[in-house]
């Protein structure tokens, strides 16, 4: 019954800051079900953005094991994390971090260069942008197109590798209510039409409010953890 | 497919900073135009030089004093030498031989103008040896030559010096070291091949040189600066030499190994032309090397700024899944680009370069063509690819071994 995209146990990061150790994470155990939508949440310096990188395969814990999508993960060297990265993780982050010189188009196909996909990456780029609903702008460069529609182009590129999670972090951090709202409708669509799990920090109860569940971290642990009885928005 | 994509990308990257590139650029394009010129401008000069050095004519020997240090005991070639090898009998695979001797800083006057120049004199069979044919009169016979008669033979740029013409000068006069010489004959140009002008020259005959003009006082009598001699036929060469040999080690009782004289064959010019032109290329090619250096210091130096600058880039392709490889691919094919296209446009530079060398040349009347070989753009090309390799690895390998996290978090 329980299918676990990614379990967590006691995972430890420490800092070495001058002469003190620093514990960002203190033994972490979480478990996330399939399909679920999560909102982690914390005040700066909980040790969210320590789990989140550690999540998105960007950095190693200390000690601890991590399963990702049946993967142990924990223990793998950088190029095998890069690999893992690129087939099983799609990023949004606050800041849309599209490549300037490149189009829409060019964007998304980037995970998939990256795959060594050498035929029909375009196409695949561009279905992905249609889903996001794009289909007019696959081919401007981000600095013609509005910050909704960055993030747009930034989800197509989490979402074109087929990933099992996409990590958002802050993805209406940098726009305005209306588009972050946009934003956030159309994360939550493509989680329920294409049953991508859907992992989101935020400082914001608003978006958190969305979650199916949220995690609250303080002082590197888990301080508190809700599952909201109504079905996932 | 991968390639052209990564070349796509450096290329949209390098056109983003078209005012930057281009200036880094500017290093290999130097270099690269400084090799290609010298090069197309010394093969040339190479090719020139040993036209001319070929139509001194093949069966040519030239002896002049030893050149080895370690002679102490040197005799001077004399006429009586020139003589001896001239001997059928003593050297059946010479032809003709003469002599050559040479006064400097002879002042030459006529008709109110006056020049210092090389007076040269010769023996009557000189004309024939060195192919010279005149354009007015004749050269000097056996008769001034053993009548020590003062006349002179003019080159085209000298009569013209001197009297403004070189036509209808037969008989007139010229003063040299203020002694009256009767003009018999104008030498045919030659043309203005080569380094020095062979149309400034003045012959009169030995004899008449030795005893009125040559002041140097304690030389032996009869001394020549040189004894040309021609073999037979090109082929007899080798056999006319060790003739020559054989006749000036009898008459200078050398000691063995130990020659007081030195042979040049045309064989020995050629070899010494490559010889020089090679020094003088791997001289050039330093300096071009010191350039590429530099040229390449600079692309290292802007790839670093780059990398810092696009930090946040390369954490972003990393979270995105490009690995060590696909990072340090990215970065040293925009640094190869960026020097390939350098040492093309070098390559074109230094090819303008040398054609306006050749055609400077030419206006000037030293006609040579500026050979710009395949095997040299070939060769700038490999090297300045290398040269952005090479450079580029440093960067490259910095911008590899970034830490994602790290790099996202850059501002």
């Amino acid at each position: 019954m329980n299918d676990w995209v990614i379990e967590l146990e006691d995972i430890r990061k420490t800092y070495r800051m001058g002469e003190v150790d620093v514990n960002a994470l203190a033994g972490v155990d979480l478990r996330v079900q399939r399909s679920d939508v999560l909102a982690i949440m914390g005040p700066s310096g909980s040790g969210k953005s320590t789990l989140m990188n550690i999540i998105g395969c960007l950095d190693r814990p200390t000690s601890g094991t991590y399963h990702l999508d049946g993967k142990t993960v924990s223990e793998l060297k950088d190029d095998s994390l890069a690999e893992i990265r690129n087939r099983k993780v799609g990023f949004v982050f606050q800041s849309f971090n599209l490549l300037g010189r490149s189009t829409a188009t060019a964007n998304v196909e980037l995970p998939l260069r990256y795959s060594g996909m050498n035929r029909g990456r375009r196409e695949r780029a561009q279905e992905v942008l249609r889903l996001v609903g794009l289909e007019e702008r696959m081919m401007h460069r981000p600095m013609e197109l509005s910050g909704g529609q960055q993030q747009r182009v930034a989800i197509a590129r989490a979402l074109v590798n087929k990933p099992a999670i996409i990590l958002a972090d802050e993805p209406t951090g940098n726009l305005d209510s209306r588009s972050g709202a946009e934003i956030l409708d159309l994360l939550i669509k493509l989680n329920r039409d294409s049953g991508v799990t859907l992992i989101i920090v935020t400082h914001d109860p608003g978006v958190a409010a969305r979650a199916h569940r949220t995690i609250r971290l303080k002082d590197g642990c888990i301080e508190e953890d809700y599952v909201s009885d109504a079905k996932p928005a | 497919m991968f390639l052209t994509q990564n070349l796509l990308e450096a290329l949209e990257s390098l056109t983003s900073n078209k005012l930057r590139s281009g200036l880094t650029m500017l290093g290999i394009v130097i270099g690269v135009g400084a090799v290609i010129a010298m090069l197309s401008v010394g093969q040339g000069a190479t090719a020139t030089i040993s036209g001319s050095i070929s139509s001194i004519g093949t069966n040519l020997i030239f002896v002049i004093g030893s050149t080895n240090e370690e002679v102490t005991i040197r005799r001077p070639l004399t006429l009586e030498d020139a003589s001896a090898i001239g001997d059928p009998l003593n050297a059946p695979s010479i032809l003709a031989t003469s002599v050559l001797y040479q006064l400097s800083r002879i002042k030459v006057s006529a008709s109110g103008e006056t020049v210092t120049m090389v007076v040269t004199a010769v023996t009557p069979s000189y004309d024939e040896i060195r192919n010279l044919e005149m354009a007015d009169g004749e050269f000097i016979s056996d008769v001034h030559m053993n009548g020590r008669a003062s006349v002179a033979i003019l080159g085209v740029t000298t009569a013209e010096k001197l009297f403004g013409t070189s036509e209808g000068l037969i008989g007139e006069t010229v003063r040299i070291q203020g002694q009256p010489f009767r003009i018999i004959g104008i030498q045919a140009s030659k043309g203005g091949s080569g380094f020095s002008d062979s149309d400034d020259v003045l012959y009169v005959p030995y004899t008449t040189a030795v005893s009125r003009l040559a002041q140097r006082s304690g030389e032996a009598p009869n001394r020549v600066d040189m004894i040309v001699a021609s073999a037979v036929t090109a082929s007899a060469v080798p056999d006319a030499s060790e003739e020559i040999k054989q006749i000036l080690r009898v008459r200078h009782h050398t000691e063995v190994g130990k020659d007081d004289f030195t042979l040049m064959t045309q064989e020995d010019f050629l070899s010494l032309t490559s010889q020089i032109m090679g020094v003088l290329t791997i001289f050039l090619g330093g300096i071009a090397a010191i350039s590429l250096l530099v040229g390449g210091i600079g692309i290292m130096n802007i790839m670093l700024v780059s990398v810092t600058e696009r930090t946040r880039e390369i954490g972003l392709r990393k979270a995105l899944g490009a690995r060590r490889r696909d990072i340090l691919i990215q970065f040293l094919t925009e640094s190869a680009t960026l020097s390939v296209f350098g040492g093309l446009i070098g390559i074109a530079l230094g090819a303008g370069l040398a054609f306006l060398v050749g055609q400077i040349a030419t206006a000037t009347g030293n006609a040579f063509t500026p050979v710009v070989g395949i095997d040299s753009v070939l060769l700038a090309t490999l090297f300045s690819a290398a040269v952005g390799l090479f450079f580029g690895i440093y960067p490259a390998s910095r911008a590899a071994g970034l830490e994602p996290v790290e790099a996202l978090r850059y501002e």
